[in-house]
């Protein structure tokens, strides 16, 4: 019938004409130098170190060119437990920042859209702790549950803590400081798809006899899919990483440490630079990995 | 499509709006709306953009709250209820397509969310009846708008609403595809026996689809009825100039007798037949429609069955394919459009000729109000 006579569009032609192939190279030149040089170079040596052998002097420190591949098992073996907890703390981080970060990103790129005074303000607030380094505030949080603090005196009077117990060199602690830190990078990406949803997907979604939770599961989650995404991959990675809340020095303690801490301590006190960089290698492997499954699994490859 | 339409059992339902008023900060969309819908019509609320109508057809779907008013849908009160609960769809104007799900999965939306038996064969049937089975794998966004219309009206129907709400949903087509989605709706209406409420802002649209068509201004129904009884006698001078062209004449009545009233224009008798005026006494507007008028060379008998103005001069001819229109300045009365079938025999006039304008008395209408900005001197209005 009728109808019949729309189906026929042709689609957009199949082939945009070439583009001069020596303008992008030209123009992708700097970018692949500062790679080559800055990336691939470290990373290089990086390998080539992690598979050195102790020099012949037996000088502590001193290494020469040998393929050690036995350097792997030998930090495995050492450290695996800070690595199952390294990618532990930051799974739990990664999840408590997406569960404060996703409401957060909803109210300011959602509800306040027609309030462009109070999107900016809380825009600014979620921003607002980059302003102050980051190592002061890690600081100012182990003051304020310091164990002479009135938070941990209340927590231990209520008896919630025991009278011998403290905040500061807990796992609690290091994954609070590691969410608290991490919540801008989580807030951010998720805004920033928040507010290109259209409304009207959500107002179909209610005329399709969907409740607002129902909408909220089919229609809004799926369509902030992509800022989920790079959210956790910007948190989960770089916490994976990170050596400064579980440090002793800031939240945490010897029972706390991550790959990050056991990486400083073998590179700038025990000088075991080939252990330090296999470390480095495999935390970077296993991110690769997880992340690639992870992205693979989400559905949004264009990601990678 | 026949073999589908059987499968709507599901009889429209009747909308009852009950002293609407929509106020928004610093406006009121919607002053005091009462307006009935029979089951199984295809309504068309019709009017300028800001007239209201669509904040009208989102009261409807709940998408939007009255601050007063009623609505019921098959005498039943929704008012309260939230818009995943009433007996209604809408075909968006934007479509408002689903853009991570298939076209099928668009479609099946509805039927899952009501837990219906086979979600997926029905919601392919659906498609087929718009022509579409074969795109069903298919993404919205790799559709052109012409499909992704047919999409959102097949994910509406598939749910056999007692109610179909479309807002504007052929706006975004060209002529063409317009005119065939036109007579598509207008089939599958008829077919299924929804109850369609149609939001558009063409006349056209609305005149050559609906049964029922309310010109709705500034938030208020100005005329409602069928189209050709709105075109044939509008009330008012905003619906006189909304749905088709009118030549007014504003004048003081002169004579009054039990079938007519006259007005005096400048000089100029001008009668229209008591039935067809809405006032009788006082300053009054009267139209006619320019299809309806003729113009003479030679100044024709006066009679007391017709209306006639004159002499005047021709300052603008258009030639339009199907008809001539032909701009005439009357003196002390103002400027009159006259339409003439280009039938082959249409008189050969030329710019600056001399003519009269004649009509019948019985095509004259007699407005409610009178056009802005007149003072009691005659003008006409196109």
């Amino acid at each position: 019938m009728a109808f019949a006579a729309f189906g026929q569009n042709t689609g957009p032609s199949a082939k945009a004409p070439p583009k001069s192939g020596r303008v992008a190279w030209i123009l992708l030149l700097p970018g692949l130098m500062y790679l080559g040089l800055f990336f691939l170079t470290p990373l290089f040596s990086l390998i080539i170190t992690s598979l050195q052998v102790p020099d012949v002097s037996g000088e502590i420190g001193r290494y020469q060119y040998g393929f050690a591949i036995e350097n792997y098992w030998l930090v495995i073996e050492s450290y695996w437990p800070h690595i199952i907890r390294s990618f532990t703390y930051a799974l739990a981080a990664t999840v408590l920042a997406l569960l404060i970060s996703y409401p957060l990103a909803y109210f300011i790129g959602v509800k306040a859209r027609r309030r462009p005074l109070l999107q900016g303000l809380m825009l600014t607030l979620v921003i607002a702790p980059f302003f102050i380094s980051f190592l002061l505030r890690t600081i100012a949080w182990k003051q304020i549950f310091s164990n002479e603090s009135w938070i941990v005196n209340t927590l231990q009077s209520t008896g919630l803590l025991a009278g011998d117990q403290y905040l500061v060199g807990t796992p609690f602690m290091v994954i609070f400081g590691l969410t608290y830190a991490f919540i801008p990078f989580m807030t951010l990406p998720i805004y920033s798809t928040l507010e290109r949803l259209d409304i009207r997907y959500l107002e179909a979604g209610a005329d399709l006899y969907a409740s607002p939770v129902t909408t909220f599961r089919k229609i809004t989650l799926p369509l902030s899919l992509p800022g989920i995404i790079s959210g956790t991959l910007l948190t989960f990675i770089p916490i994976a990483g990170d050596y400064v809340n579980a440090s002793r020095d800031f939240l945490g303690s010897t029972e706390t440490a991550m790959i990050g801490n056991v990486v400083e301590t073998n590179y700038l006190q025990i000088n075991d630079y080939p252990a330090a960089s296999a470390l480095s290698v495999l935390l970077m492997l296993a991110i690769l990995l997880l992340v690639t499954f992870y992205v693979k699994r989400s559905g949004t490859d264009d990601l990678l | 499509m026949h073999k589908l339409a059987t499968e709507f059992v599901a009889r429209g339902a009747d909308l009852e709006l009950n002293g609407i008023r929509k106020e928004y900060p610093g406006f009121t969309a919607i002053e005091n709306l009462d307006l009935h819908i029979p089951a199984g019509e295809f309504f068309a609320l019709l009017g300028p953009s800001g007239c209201g109508k669509t904040t009208t057809l989102r009261l409807v779907a709940g998408l939007d709250e009255p601050t007063r008013g009623q609505i019921l849908i098959g005498g039943k009160d929704i008012t309260a209820t939230k818009p995943h609960e009433r007996p209604v769809n809408t075909v968006f104007q934007s479509y408002a397509l689903f853009p991570h799900m298939s076209v099928l999965e668009n479609v099946a939306f509805g039927l899952k969310q009501r837990k219906i038996e086979d979600p997926m064969p029905k919601a392919q049937a659906a498609l087929d009846l718009v022509e579409l089975g074969h795109l069903a794998l298919r993404k919205p966004q790799q559709l052109s708008g012409g499909q992704q219309q047919r999409v959102a009206l097949a994910r509406a129907l598939v749910n056999r609403p007692s109610l179909l709400l479309l807002d504007e949903p052929l706006g975004a087509l060209d002529l063409k595809l317009r005119r065939q989605m036109q007579i598509e709706l207008k089939a599958i209406q008829m077919e299924v026996g929804l109850t369609f409420l149609h939001v558009t802002h063409d006349q056209e649209e609305a005149m050559d689809m609906a049964d029922t068509v309310a010109v709705m201004n500034k938030g208020r129904i100005e005329q409602m009825g069928a189209p050709e009884k709105l075109y044939d006698r509008p009330k008012t001078v905003f619906v006189s100039k909304f749905l088709g062209q009118s030549n007014l004449f504003v004048g003081e009545v002169a004579e009054s007798n039990a079938e007519s009233v006259s007005i005096n224009v400048s000089g100029n008798k001008i009668t229209v037949p008591k039935a067809r005026a809405e006032n009788h006494t006082g300053t009054i507007a009267i139209g006619v429609r320019p299809e309806k008028a003729f113009f003479h060379e030679e100044e024709p008998q006066r009679t007391s069955d017709s209306n006639l103005i004159g002499p005047g001069e021709i300052i603008d001819i258009r030639f339009t394919g199907v008809s001539n229109q032909y701009l005439i300045e009357i003196p002390a009365i103002g400027n009159v459009t006259v339409f003439a079938q280009n039938v082959g025999k249409s008189p050969v006039v030329e710019l600056g000729a001399k003519v009269w304008v004649s009509w019948k008395v019985e095509h004259s209408f007699g407005l409610a109000d009178l056009p802005a900005n007149t003072h009691t001197e005659s003008i006409s209005v196109i």
